[in-house]
């Protein structure tokens, strides 16, 4: 579909432009670092950040937050392990773990449309609850030992020759994208997500079935985030209740810096995808440059999170002076 | 699927309800302490342009909500093609075939032009939707209005015009038989309001029943085949166009008889070169809310400003105040030029407002009769000079009893008194700030006839002890009484300023009737 | 005070759910005391009301309840002002990191105790400063702005101690979160906590900040309007949050003699924010209730002394947390009160 260049692709090129920017500095800067073997280390090593980041990116575009995402990925992989180790099969603890969660995430949509309280607060709520669930589950880690992560570690990935190997986590975050980009373009669901996004009022007018749309995304969010858990727990091989602290941050960062706006309506899955990546050389910059504060992450991340949203609202405020386009403010 | 629409207009003085396309029979609907409808009946005939006015809380915007949807009635019926209809939401008023396109348009400015016309019901394929099919199908829809346009652009970057053309191409879309249109003219210019007219013309000869709702006295006349008017709810007529002069018009909807012939609207009101006026506004104006404008009132001067809903009053006094940032002009208060957009300013140097809507933009209803009144008082203090308790007490305690305030106590929150004591309290707010030039916008809505005198009686005292103020009001007597000079509005401008003996009702009717190439500006 | 007796009983009103809640947390404990086989009773040793006197101090679980509970005091009358400003300081459990790392790092490194205080004081006034800027300057929303600071504050106080646990030997600092004055048996942190209480509730209602914060809080676009310095008083309620959350800091950081950049503060956040809304100051904005939100911190210790008695971990402490602040949102919803009305009136 050709479609015309407009100010709201400028986050998502802008998001691109700069990983190029930061790929081509660590070229020059390190040896061996924009290697492809690098970079598909990236895509496995952040494939839960990403996968996560296809639900958060619905309910960012919905208008929403969801702030819970960390303590879900915990959650999944604490009660994985915890399942696992009294004999049950990996997959049947895998579905006991979406369905939970998926059903968490509805739970907390329901809660926000039917008592009109803040995304937030609820899902800040749901953040700490869940997340102390995990320690009723298990107090300490637990190692997570079945014959079927190793099947799937051999089976399960793709080989491109050339010593480059895409691993099962990887698969699955290029598939999750791939039906994220495809639910928000090509269904009525992802359409009525961004009409919520945009403009609220107008979409319930509209008949947008406001409600029960919400409540699907936050569902969604629910289900990317313990799909997001399982990936991370075969990759940890261990439930940890105080793992994926504050990922909630990186998540919602991928996303704002891959170009949806923070307030809804406008941006895409494909843009989380580069927000992921971002983040990923980001953090590969760091480790390269050897001596310095882990603690780096987390501020730089936080930091660009704030230079994006800014860009965004300066972009949205010049948008609105220069077309004109303000609609008519509410009428005495 | 409808009866076979005819395409010849049809006849306004058959009965009603047989051959209506939409009927409305007996409609109660009632909010909290209002009738807002009051056994209203309204037919639309299937191809006409059926014009709906009244002023200000006649009840149109609350028919209009019962028609598409959006409020069930008390009680009445709305029959379609001679069915009983009882939408539950809009979603279901569409699905019957009654599609509205409100005020502020709702569509999405994010989403691209296809997205707006076809969002709910895009053609599918084993459940995804087809791009290409939903892009046809959108420009099919403009098509039927002469409208060309990239539908994959996004909405938003359309000017508000072709928003609306969108917006009833949306409506179109779904085969609808009924379109609602809310005050569409309020953001057009005069070229787009002619655009929109062609299309309303267009549909209305395929056989769609229209409703037009406005305010805009040439709108209708230009465009409606017959006209309803609503007042305090209930349902004082339908005519034709032809039926009903302008004057009768306005007759209807304000329940006012004009009985002299229309004057000759006053010319500018003389210019005092040396005096120097409490309040001031050069070529003030605001894209899109009002043209540049220049008022002038002295100290102990009383200036009402008139008009129908949209003329600008509301966003005159706004700008006055500095609550809106003007894009042009300039205010001066005793000869000191005020900081543009700065209510903080316009109070320092003795300015003050009472909105219209008191409840969303001047009380605090949580808080206390006390703690309004003291507010805007000690605002302008500042936060480390506080105002004693004591201190406080007797300013409200002084105010409930001068404005005769009817609260328990003066801690009981604002929220729970009545309307017309609300809106003493908003007024005592001020009055604490012994300002020099009041703004009331509608100061007596809602009051009941006796403060309403007592407010009078107020605002002329204050007038005596020197203030200078500016009121809005649509009580044309009140204004007349209060008032020793009128500004008229009319389409966001000032027509002509009445002074002395034009300073009447029937003047200030027929001046608001007149035609827009009639009254100067000054 | 201009305490007349309608704002009174509103205000005590909902400044009961707390004592409330404490109440029903000791008759738990006594109940498990009492009826359990083998249990010490109402007030033998190990049971919850036992209060026992070692070294001239006394010591007990209520005790504790006092003790501790000062920090979710401090932190509750920071968080009171910016949420009845319709605002929320996710940022708080991080400052009291930073402001930790800061005190520890300072002392280690030989500077004057009142130089270290004052400088981690002055850092978490300078992270308040932060969030007040993003969020009156730049117009970001509340939760965005301070949960950048929630995330990446952990990195900073990371940074200061470079990724260390930093133990420190200051008679001062450690006189903070530890020490008794002679004069006065109540350990420190309660007097500061008091101190704040009072001081807090002094500037509140004798200034004019009482009424203006919760007028911009109530209704900001009548506020405006009404001639209100919004954005100034919004500013100032986080910068006050942050520099209580530094306080709270360097009392944590005392209680260990050490600073923990990676688990000082955890969870305070919530706790706080569960302190304020209990102690009846509503999320949307308006009345403040400083005393509820007070008597809110020591009900959220009473909590934690409760999971404690009954060996359940502190880690899970923050479910039940979380579910009474739903709980109390969803009591105050429009559409729980609609229903609440409508089972009053008649049919």
């Amino acid at each position: 579909m050709r479609v015309p260049f407009s100010s709201r692709h400028l986050p998502m090129l802008t998001a691109g432009a700069i990983l190029v920017a930061l790929l081509v500095f660590g070229g020059l800067r390190y040896d061996h670092f924009a290697s492809l073997a690098n970079v598909f280390n990236l895509l496995g090593d952040y494939s839960y950040v990403g996968i996560a980041g296809v639900g958060a990116t619905f309910v960012v575009l919905s208008g929403g937050i969801d702030l819970s995402v960390g303590s879900m990925i915990a959650f999944t992989a604490v009660l994985m392990a915890d399942l696992v180790a009294r004999g049950w099969h990996p997959l049947s603890a895998a579905l006991v773990c979406l369905v939970a969660c998926t059903f968490m995430g509805a739970a907390m949509g329901w809660l926000i449309c039917f008592f009109a309280l803040p995304a937030f607060m609820v899902t800040l709520a749901g953040m700490f609850a869940i997340r102390a669930a995990c320690f009723l589950v298990r107090e300490q880690s637990v190692g997570i030992d079945h014959p079927f992560f190793a099947w799937t570690a051999r089976h399960l990935e793709l080989d491109l020759g050339g010593g480059a190997v895409l691993p099962m986590r990887s698969l699955l975050l290029l598939a999750t994208v791939a039906a994220g980009v495809v639910v928000a373009r090509s269904t009525g669901f992802g359409r009525n997500v961004y009409a919520i996004g945009g403009h609220e009022r107008s979409a319930r007018m509209m008949g947008v079935p406001v409600v029960a749309t919400r409540i699907r995304v936050h569902a969604l969010a629910g289900l990317c985030s313990s799909l997001a858990g399982l990936v991370f727990t075969m990759y940890k091989q261990s439930g940890d209740p105080t793992s994926a602290v504050g990922l909630e941050l990186s998540v919602i960062a991928s996303v704002v810096i891959g170009g949806t706006l923070l307030s809804g309506g406008v941006g895409s899955v494909q843009g989380t995808l580069l927000g992921v990546l971002i983040l990923g050389v980001i953090r590969l910059l760091i480790d390269f440059q050897g001596n310095v504060n882990a603690a780096w992450t987390s501020i730089s991340i936080g930091l660009l999170l704030l230079v994006f949203i800014c860009l965004q609202r300066l972009i949205v405020s010049i948008g609105n002076r220069a077309s004109q386009q303000v609609l008519p403010a509410r009428k005495p | 699927m409808p009866d076979a629409i005819t395409h010849a207009r049809p006849n306004p003085h058959q009965a009603e309800a047989s051959a209506a396309l939409l009927a409305a029979e007996a409609l109660i609907v009632d909010y909290p302490g209002v009738r807002a409808l009051d056994r209203v009946d309204f037919a639309l005939l299937a191809g006409e342009i059926h014009a709906l006015m009244g002023e200000n809380g006649a009840g149109k915007s609350t028919l209009v909500k019962v028609l598409s949807g959006l409020q069930r009635p008390g009680a009445g019926t709305v029959r379609l093609c001679g069915r009983v209809i009882r939408p539950a939401s809009p979603r279901e008023a569409q699905a019957q075939g009654i599609s509205t396109v409100y005020q502020e348009v709702d569509v999405l400015p994010l989403m691209s032009v296809a997205d707006n016309i076809c969002l709910g019901r895009q053609a599918k394929r084993a459940g995804f939707i087809r791009h290409s099919e939903v892009r046809r199908r959108a420009v099919a829809a403009l098509a039927r209005l002469d409208i060309t346009l990239d539908v994959t652009r996004s909405l938003g970057e359309y000017p508000i015009a072709i928003q609306q053309m969108v917006s009833i191409a949306r409506a179109l879309d779904i085969d609808a038989r009924v379109l609602i249109l809310d005050e569409p003219t309020s953001s057009l210019d005069a070229g787009e309001a002619r655009d929109l007219f062609r299309v309303m013309r267009k549909l209305r000869d395929q056989g769609i029943g229209i409703v037009f709702v406005s305010h805009f006295l040439e709108h209708v006349y230009e465009i409606a085949d017959r006209i309803s008017v609503l007042r305090n709810g209930a349902k004082v007529g339908v005519w034709t166009k032809a039926d009903l002069p302008k004057a009768s018009l306005i007759e209807a909807m304000t329940g006012r008889v004009i009985h002299h012939a229309p004057a000759r609207p006053a010319t500018a009101a003389r210019t005092d070169s040396g005096t120097t006026f409490a309040i001031e506004a050069t070529g003030i104006g605001r894209r899109r809310s009002l043209s540049a404008t220049n008022l002038r009132v002295r100290a102990g001067e009383s200036v009402g400003l008139a008009g129908l809903l949209g003329s600008g009053r509301t966003e005159l006094a706004r700008l006055l105040f500095g609550a809106d940032t003007p894009d042009e002009g300039g205010v001066r208060v005793n000869g000191k030029e005020l900081v543009r957009g700065s209510v903080r300013d316009a109070i320092r140097r003795g300015v003050a407002f009472t909105p219209e809507d008191r409840k969303a933009m001047g009380l605090i209803l949580e808080l206390s009769v006390r703690e309004n009144i003291v507010l805007a008082l000690q605002a302008r203090r500042g936060s480390l000079r506080p105002i004693a308790p004591a201190e406080q007490r007797r300013l409200a305690t002084h105010y409930i009893e001068a404005l005769g305030i009817k609260t328990p106590g003066a801690e009981t929150p604002v929220g729970s008194l009545s309307g017309g004591n609300q809106q003493k309290v908003l007024l005592a707010r001020w009055l604490a700030t012994s300002p020099a030039v009041l703004i009331l916008d509608e100061p007596t809505r809602g009051i009941d006839v006796g403060a309403r005198a007592e407010i009078e009686a107020l605002i002329e005292s204050l007038r005596g002890q020197g203030l200078a103020i500016v009121l809005i009001s649509s009580e044309l007597d009140e204004l007349v009484r209060a008032c020793g000079r009128v500004v008229v509005l009319r389409d966001r401008r000032v027509v002509t300023e009445l002074e002395g003996d034009l300073v009447n009702e029937s003047t200030i009717l027929s001046i608001i009737a007149a035609p827009a190439s009639e009254g100067a500006t000054p | 005070m201009t305490a007349s007796p309608a704002r009174l009983t509103t205000h005590t009103n909902a400044a009961l759910w707390p004592v409330v809640g404490m109440a029903l947390l000791v008759i738990t404990n006594v109940l498990f005391d009492t009826l359990r086989a083998g249990g010490p009773g109402l007030f033998g040793a190990g049971a919850f009301l036992h209060v026992s006197v070692r070294d001239g101090v006394p010591a007990g679980a209520t005790i504790d309840v006092l003790n501790y509970g000062a920090t979710f005091v401090i932190l509750a009358m920071g968080m009171a002002p910016v949420i009845a400003a319709r605002g929320v300081d996710l940022s708080v459990g991080s400052i009291m990191a930073i402001s930790g790392a800061v005190a520890a790092t300072m002392s280690v490194n030989g500077h004057a105790s009142a130089v270290s205080i004052a400088a981690a004081l002055g850092v978490a006034a300078l992270c308040g400063l932060w969030n007040a800027i993003l969020v009156s300057v730049l117009g970001l929303q509340p939760f965005v702005a301070t949960l950048v600071l929630m995330v990446a504050g952990r990195g900073v106080a990371q940074m200061i101690t470079q990724s260390h646990i930093v133990t420190f030997h200051d008679a001062a600092i450690e006189y903070i979160g530890l020490g008794r004055p002679t004069w006065l048996p109540l350990p420190v942190p309660l007097l500061l906590a008091i101190t704040l209480f009072a001081g807090t509730a002094l500037v509140i209602r004798r200034t004019a900040l009482g009424l203006l914060l919760e007028a911009v809080g109530g209704n900001p676009e009548a506020s405006r309007l009404a001639g209100v310095r919004s954005r100034l008083i919004i500013a100032g309620t986080y910068v006050f949050s942050g520099v209580c959350a530094g306080l709270a800091g360097l009392i944590a950081a005392a209680n260990i003699k050490a600073a923990d950049p990676f688990h000082a503060g955890q969870n305070q956040e919530l706790a706080a924010i569960f302190a304020v809304v209990v102690g009846g100051t509503s999320l949307a904005g308006g009345r403040m209730n400083l005393l509820g939100a007070a008597l809110g911190g020591l009900l959220m210790q009473c909590l934690i002394t409760t999971m404690y008695a009954r060996n359940i971990g502190s880690d899970v402490a923050p479910l039940p947390q979380a579910l009474v602040i739903l709980g109390v949102c969803i009591a105050g919803s429009p559409r729980a009160r609609q229903w609440l009305r409508a089972r009053r009136m008649p049919a």
